[in-house]
């Protein structure tokens, strides 16, 4: 049987069996769609890339306010055509380990203070000139330039400098920072000419397609760059195009209709009816964003360690993600960190949904009344509907919530992070230092729980100077439990990304750290002949 | 043309000028009304309290107002609309493109629905209160009551997902045939036309039947001209300022209404350039967006009005 499964799929990506008369003659040897599907896409990626043709994807999150410059990026569309044009000194990979980019190694010294990165040779710009060390420190220095408006910027805030040195760039810390090599990743750090102080938004890089055509909130066109230094492995297409496609049905019809390939953000409420058309094939990948309700630690009444457990209690984390995801996600456990991150420890005890426990901690909390939780729509789609549910559990525990339905405009600098009881999302960070440090560290910025706590915070400290992979583990997992237990953070749900991809897409990789196969699909995938 | 008719000409104008003006008052008090500020918008969720410092001082958004709308006014008398904040792109330059589409957009709707409404508008009225009047009316009615995004999904499923005619991406750049510029607007313009069609197409019929209790119809009656000829050589050209108005009225809600159809079929006009600008409190571009939609506004309007002085024999011909 699996002679023949073999043979039937490698007919497909020859081109020579349709997908689902595929699909109906595995049914018929007894084989579930979903192997099957795996079956097809791994013989895609045996076939190998096919070369040639554009490869067009239709993209949510582009407005023609979106500039070239990678300081200014924030939403998908700018950021994810930068993935294709421009490079970074590594790259995260989706099991979550790093892998050389322009910097083909690293290392640093014993207390993780000094990092030392070897800088690729032989990589040229797309116009032409030779990528130098002098480049990267020069893009470095821009992005931690304290005038600067990066959105970087934090994540250069620890460094004290950066130098060259023969072939090798070395960064000197303020503190010491295991995670230095993760933060390169970042996708505001794109390697420019001349760190692209004199004309920033130029989209001159090192990728695999140069730009040809960016009219922002309409379309971004790049074209292959014929002397890309690893032409074998990106870059398949010779012409990418993405398509801004702000409306989720234009999106779907775009797809169904054939004139982009690929799309991002599938809303839960369509999956089940976009999986049914066919020719398409829904890509969902678990990944590190989630969806918070978060309480001020430090304003009363969230003050109160037993109303904080109670509330945490009073939520049915299970219930959200077949409701609000429609199963496109995971349960989360108060904690902004899941499995999706390296070092994770799956040994701690899930948070279940318990009205008995909640009514109890309620009740030890003395308080008295109602809840008062602000939401809105923008805060993460459904959350009205999720603060309603929230409600209805919470009520079972003898908790009354009242929801108030704050507008969408303003709601980022109105409400979140000033009121002390509210909706929001987290993106997820590449490492769990970077996702404390972000927002559970007493002194970060977005401290958007107010969480002040010691032990926590010298936790933190002392991890980003271990370099022994155990022992970080360790204190990761103390520091997690903290946060679960302490914190005023309710982490019901894990979204997944969902993205969808017609018929002539081949090469898919299934990548948690973003949508759309991490970022990089139109340079990872090629079109099926 | 006689003084009386050219003196009124020139108050419309000047008095257009005049409103002009005022608006751009209440655009430029508007916008400072509106909630939020121009820094955090552009930083967003990733805003640093020390980015945000940097960018007000850079944008200098801390001079009074009354000195930022001069500093306003001058530059667009001089055709300099600034640049934008968010881009730091050239206002003037991607605003002409938007602008161009725009109006293609527009014009091409114009030109299948005016001429549609009217001559349905003159065969309701020759057929009037009988069968061919009632489905005009009921089929005019009905495309209009019908919300837009909902004749677009619609056109979408069936045009362009199940028969594959006409694209549903409608955007256009620049440097695209014609052919296949008319092919990917295909779809918006068919929407388009069914919103406008029934106002302007009942506006026509209205307009015409009101003047056709005129007694000079009577006389033309019975004088033994034919109920077509009354209508397009006696009612018709008297009804032409009402008709005109409303006309104007339709081609303005064509330039200035669109966000929902440019939203759904992707077309990179005006709308929604001025949508994501609102998003983004980017200032400048949207008072200048403000100020252009007003300015179509008001010129057509004007040239609805003058088109009604010059039709107007009584004003032509002073005793």
């Amino acid at each position: 049987m699996s002679n023949e499964l073999d043979y039937l799929s490698r007919r497909v990506a020859l081109g020579k069996l349709s997908r689902r008369d595929f699909l109906g003659r595995a049914a018929a040897l007894g084989v579930t769609t979903v192997f099957a599907n795996s079956l097809l896409s791994s013989a895609a990626l045996a076939e190998g890339p096919v070369k040639g043709g554009t490869l067009k994807a239709g993209m949510q999150g582009g407005a023609s306010t979106d500039s070239l410059d990678p300081a200014t990026w924030q939403s998908q569309v700018p950021y994810k055509f930068g993935r294709q044009w421009g490079e970074q000194l590594v790259e995260i990979q989706p099991d979550g380990k790093l892998n050389p980019k322009l910097a083909t190694e690293w290392g640093s010294s014993d207390d993780a203070k000094v990092w030392t990165f070897k800088i690729r040779k032989g990589v040229q710009f797309h116009d032409g000139k030779e990528m130098t060390p002098d480049d990267v420190v020069a893009t470095m220095e821009r992005h931690s330039d304290a005038n600067s408006k990066s959105g970087a910027l934090g994540v250069m805030g620890g460094i004290d400098n950066v130098k060259k040195d023969g072939d090798t760039v070395v960064f000197t810390l303020k503190e010491a920072n295991a995670d230095l090599p993760f933060l390169m990743d970042d996708y505001h750090l794109m390697i420019q000419p001349g760190g692209g102080k004199d004309k920033p938004a130029a989209g001159i890089g090192t990728g695999p397609y140069k730009v040809v055509t960016d009219e922002p909130g309409v379309r971004h066109i790049g074209t292959k760059f014929p002397n890309y230094w690893d032409g074998d492995k990106r870059g398949h297409a010779e012409q990418i195009e993405i398509i801004v496609i702000n409306d989720a049905t234009a999106r779907t019809a775009a797809l169904q209709s054939g004139q982009v390939h690929m799309i991002n953000r599938v809303e839960p409420k369509i999956v089940d009816l976009v999986k049914r058309v066919p020719g398409v094939t829904i890509q969902n990948v678990a990944g590190k964003g989630h969806y918070v309700f978060i309480a001020h630690c430090n304003t009363a009444p969230f003050d109160n360690m037993d109303l904080r457990l109670a509330l945490k209690y009073a939520m049915n984390r299970e219930e959200m993600v077949k409701t609000i995801l429609r199963g496109y996600g995971s349960v989360g456990n108060d904690t902004p960190i899941n499995k999706a991150y390296p070092l994770f420890s799956d040994d701690m005890e899930q948070r279940k949904y318990d009205p008995d426990k909640a009514a109890f901690h309620y009740k030890k909390s003395g308080h008295d009344g109602s809840v008062l939780l602000r939401t809105s729509d923008v805060a993460f789609p459904g959350a009205i509907d999720a603060a309603q549910l929230y409600q209805q559990s919470a009520a079972k525990a003898g908790i009354t919530i009242e929801v108030k339905r704050e507008p969408g405009d303003g709601y980022w600098t109105q409400v979140w992070n000033k009121q002390p009881f509210s909706t929001s999302y987290w993106g997820g960070r590449p490492t769990q230092d970077q996702m404390f440090s972000t927002a559970y560290y007493s002194k970060a910025d977005w401290n958007d729980t107010r969480f002040f706590n010691e032990k926590f915070d010298k936790l933190l400290l002392q991890a980003r100077g271990e370099l022994d992979e155990a022992k970080r583990k360790a204190m990761y997992r103390d520091m997690n439990v903290i946060v679960s237990d302490e914190g005023g953070v309710i982490v019901p749900m894990f979204n997944d990304f969902i993205d969808a991809t017609s018929k002539k897409v081949g090469g898919w990789v299934p990548d948690g750290n973003q949508e759309m196969s991490g970022g990089y699909a139109l340079s990872r995938c090629w079109l099926i002949a | 043309m006689s003084t009386p008719v050219l003196k009124l000409v020139a108050q419309r104008i000047a008095m257009g000028v005049l409103l002009l003006l005022a608006v751009s008052v209440l655009i430029f008090v508007g916008t400072q009304i509106l909630p939020g500020d121009v820094a955090q918008s552009i930083l967003g969720q990733s805003a640093t309290p020390q980015a945000l410092e940097n960018l007000r001082r850079d944008m200098g958004l801390n001079d009074p107002a009354y000195i930022r709308y001069f500093r306003w006014l001058g530059g667009i008398l001089t055709g300099d609309l600034g640049t934008a904040l968010s881009s730091g792109q050239d206002i003037a330059t991607s605003l002409k493109d938007r602008l161009w589409n725009t109006l293609f957009l527009a014009s091409a709707a114009a030109v299948v629905s005016v001429p549609l409404a009217i001559a349905l508008g003159l065969l309701a009225v020759r057929y009037r209160n009988g069968p061919v009047d009632k489905i005009i009316s009921g089929l005019g009615l009905a495309s209009t009551s019908l919300p837009e995004f909902f004749t677009g999904y619609l056109l979408i499923y069936f045009v362009a997902v199940q028969l594959q005619w006409f694209p549903s991406v409608s955007t256009v750049y620049e440097g695209m045939p014609f052919g296949e510029r008319l092919s990917a607007i295909a779809l918006p313009v068919t929407v388009l036309t069914l919103v406008v069609l029934a106002h302007m197409m009942r506006m026509t019929r209205a307009a015409i039947l009101n003047v056709m209790q005129s007694a000079y119809i009577e006389t033309a009656e019975l004088k033994g001209l034919t109920p077509f000829q009354i209508i397009t050589r006696h009612a018709f050209p008297n009804a032409i300022a009402p008709i005109v108005n409303v006309v104007m009225l339709n081609l303005a809600f064509l330039i200035v209404g669109v966000v929902v159809v440019e939203v759904i079929f992707v077309y990179p006009g005006m709308g929604q350039y001025l949508v994501d600008h609102v998003a983004k409190r980017d200032v400048p571009v949207v008072q200048a967006c403000g100020l252009v939609f007003a300015a179509v506004y008001i010129s057509l309007n004007i040239v609805a009005d003058i088109v009604a002085i010059v039709s107007n024999p009584r004003l032509r011909h002073p005793k």
